[in-house]
């Protein structure tokens, strides 16, 4: 080699050929599955792509899938740039949901659409911000560790939610698991419902204007973590707590504010599910959203651009997947989550598996490619080093 | 009548316990040697899936428990590929596990089986049968606690006293010989055993093989002892569960025990307790009780009664300095 800068990798190949690499294994991963259970992959692939996007209900079940992703895969990567692996968003979409709920059940007889929502938003807010901040505060002031901390609490959520709806929310004489219905102030207008108020004729899906507060929280993140002070100290005690430290930063301080933020995050999943969709408070409504936040976010690396993106792809599987169950008998939307599952595999936990051997092959090419051209040249000291 | 109820009731805690014990062991193992298991839940589940299906297609209690221990084996290879070798991030390794198995048992389920991803009932001939229901007849004749004793500790399956045995046997392994020795040095400083010239990749393979064959137990045990056949995510949080008992049992096999039977006894109870009316506290909703084992794992990691102290380098990939 004949400089220092040309042992490193070329920025393209760890940005974006690695992870292409990676999630490129995990498609095939998944195709195998599919082949073993006796599908052909591209007939699925296929009917996927048309279940998701073929139709503009297609198109509007894969943006309301995707609002709840943005939701939990900016709070986990909110976390992730703190230093902190917030595997608790299950639990905090399921307190934000229970808040907006509440302030629902309290008000919405009482106040009109416009003072009701963003009270309801600030109730989903807190609420998932109050539950991440109990792990944050044991973590930074006891030294627990926030991993298991936030599973832990995810149970806790799960058996709270189940209490609460039970023994105190649930209508009476109702047979089933929820809470009444809510007034109709409390309810997030549907994006077909705002489509028809201007005249454009959109046929009836869950998509609601909580894919604006989603594409707001995005760019906020962005402005926030790479735009603003706060988001700067955030940042310095993810990547080096001490150094930070010795600026000036109060680590314990950042750690709680990380996590406040996160939760906050996933907390507004409850807006997107209770308030947009389901109208009343269910036992079930966050389904495994928070984890997916973390594929995600994987996906997306921890930045708002490519968890947009990233959230798009698992809102068109999960449609897409809803899709296929119908379409193909004996095939189960399980697929997707077996997909999801093996993408957090590849793309995360195994994603430098694949890096020497990118490395090995690069640097080959690089020695042909010098060889060839000292050749052309006729000038033996350009090919050595 | 009380002596009936608190006999069923240990007997029910036993029972309930014994793949959270197996489940434990094979996290406190994997996390002695320095590596997190957050997989615990999806092993123990594709492992349950392995039995269950080997064990309905092929009718033998030899196969399905390989099936088990094969399946368990590989997923903690795999962890190890991805984690010891590539030093990948443990937890998000533990999280696809999960996430893998939650998926694609379903998936494989419906396939081959065609009933909802549940598998057909296992006979009679591929499921663990009981042991000592001869010595029960025996004990019940003793005055008092025969009848108690009889009724909570004998007649149970095989793997309700192996697991107990094994709670001995990763004692002994971890703390009476040269590996667990090594082992441990593992989860605390990885440095000092490379020094020593002892491999801390090998040592963290073999702590995650005996983990993978624990799990296939715990599987096993679900399908072929607690149910009868496979359903879909019949884990429900057993695996978090075992974790939070290994961490309340401080990274030790017989805390870890003693957290298990606790927390068993608490699932065993909420269900007997639901409506139940106790003196100076009231109902108690069976959702608290639910609740308790994870509450008093994050009050004891917060270290408000005692402390737990997790191994040093647990969750660090083992880097070979140059």
């Amino acid at each position: 080699m004949s400089g220092a800068s040309s042992n490193e990798l070329p920025r393209w190949i760890d940005l974006v050929l690695l992870p292409a690499v990676n999630l490129t294994v995990a498609l095939l991963v998944a195709g195998i599955v599919v082949l073993l259970v006796g599908q052909s992959p591209v007939q699925v692939l296929t009917l996927l792509i048309k279940g998701a996007f073929g139709s503009r209900i297609g198109v509007s079940y894969t943006f309301y899938y995707a609002t709840t992703f943005v939701f939990t895969g900016l709070a986990v990567a909110v976390a992730f740039h703190g230093g902190l692996f917030n595997i608790g968003g299950e639990g905090q979409a399921m307190l934000g949901g229970l808040g907006a709920a509440l302030a629902a059940l309290a008000l919405g007889e009482h106040l009109p659409s416009w003072a009701m929502l963003p009270i309801m938003i600030a109730a989903a807010a807190l609420f998932g911000m109050a539950w991440a901040a109990v792990p944050a505060v044991l973590q930074a002031y006891r030294g627990s560790h926030i991993v298991i901390t936030t599973i832990m609490f995810n149970f806790i959520a799960s058996a709270l939610l189940a209490y609460l709806l039970v023994d105190v929310l649930k209508a009476p004489g109702n047979m089933t698991v929820e809470s009444r219905s809510f007034a109709p102030s409390a309810h997030m207008p549907g994006v077909h419902e705002v489509l028809a108020g201007w005249g454009i004729e959109w046929p009836r899906s869950p998509l609601n204007l909580s894919v604006l507060l989603a594409a707001a929280c995005a760019l906020g993140v962005y402005l926030m973590l790479w735009r603003s002070r706060p988001g700067y100290a955030l940042r310095a005690v993810g990547h080096a707590p001490d150094a930070a430290h010795y600026a000036g930063i109060r680590p314990r301080a950042q750690i709680v504010m990380s996590m406040a933020l996160s939760g906050a995050l996933a907390g507004l999943v409850g807006i997107n599910e209770v308030a947009g969709v389901h109208g009343r408070l269910l036992l079930e409504f966050v389904a495994g959203a928070g984890f997916a936040g973390i594929a995600v976010s994987l996906i997306g690396r921890n930045h708002p651009v490519g968890i947009v993106l990233a959230a798009l792809l698992f809102g068109a599987l999960y449609q897409g997947g809803a899709e296929l169950a119908f379409e193909i008998s004996g095939f189960s939307r399980d697929m997707v989550f077996t997909l999801q599952g093996l993408i957090v595999l590849f793309s995360g936990a195994m994603a430098q598996v694949a890096a020497p051997t990118l490395a090995h092959l690069w640097f080959a090419l690089q020695r042909r490619r010098q060889r060839t051209v000292a050749a052309d040249d006729q000038t033996p000291e350009a090919a050595g080093g | 009548m009380d002596e009936l109820l608190i006999g069923t009731l240990m007997a029910s805690t036993l029972r309930v316990s014994t793949p959270l014990i197996l489940c434990a062991l094979a996290g406190v193992l994997a996390e002695r040697a320095g590596v997190i298991d957050l997989g615990l839940e999806g092993k123990m589940l594709l492992c349950a899936f392995a039995a269950g299906s080997t064990g309905a297609v092929t009718g033998s209690i030899t196969l399905a428990l390989a099936a088990a221990l094969v399946v368990g084996v590989a997923l903690s290879m795999l962890h190890g590929y991805g984690c010891v070798s590539h030093r990948g991030d443990q937890v998000v390794m533990g999280m696809a596990i999960t996430m893998t198995a939650a998926g694609l048992t379903v998936v494989l389920g419906i396939a081959w089986f065609h009933t909802g991803g549940q598998t057909p009932p296992l006979p009679n001939a591929v499921r663990y049968s009981p042991w000592f229901g001869g010595a029960a007849a025996a004990l019940s004749e003793l005055p008092v606690i025969g009848k108690v004793l009889a009724l909570a500790l004998l007649g149970h399956n095989v793997l309700v006293y192996g697991a107990l045995a094994l709670v001995a046997g990763v004692w002994w392994l971890l703390f009476r010989t040269r590996f667990g020795l090594r082992l441990r040095a593992c989860g605390e400083n990885p440095a000092m055993v490379d020094a020593a010239g002892v491999s801390v990749v090998k040592l963290r393979f073999q702590a995650l093989g005996l983990n993978g064959l624990l799990c296939g137990l715990a599987g096993s045990y679900l399908v072929m002892a607690q149910n009868a056949s496979f359903t879909p995510h019949m884990t429900a949080g057993r695996g978090y569960m075992a974790l939070a008992a290994m961490i309340f049992g401080k990274w030790h096999p017989v805390g870890a025990l003693w957290a298990c039977l606790l927390f068993g006894f608490l699932d065993a109870a909420s269900i007997r307790l639901q409506g139940v009316v106790l003196p100076g506290i009231g109902a108690v909703p069976v959702q608290a009780i639910q609740a308790l084992p994870y509450v008093l794992t994050v009050v004891l990691l917060a270290g408000f009664i005692g402390r737990a102290y997790a191994p040093r380098a647990l969750g660090i990939p083992y880097v070979k300095e140059r």
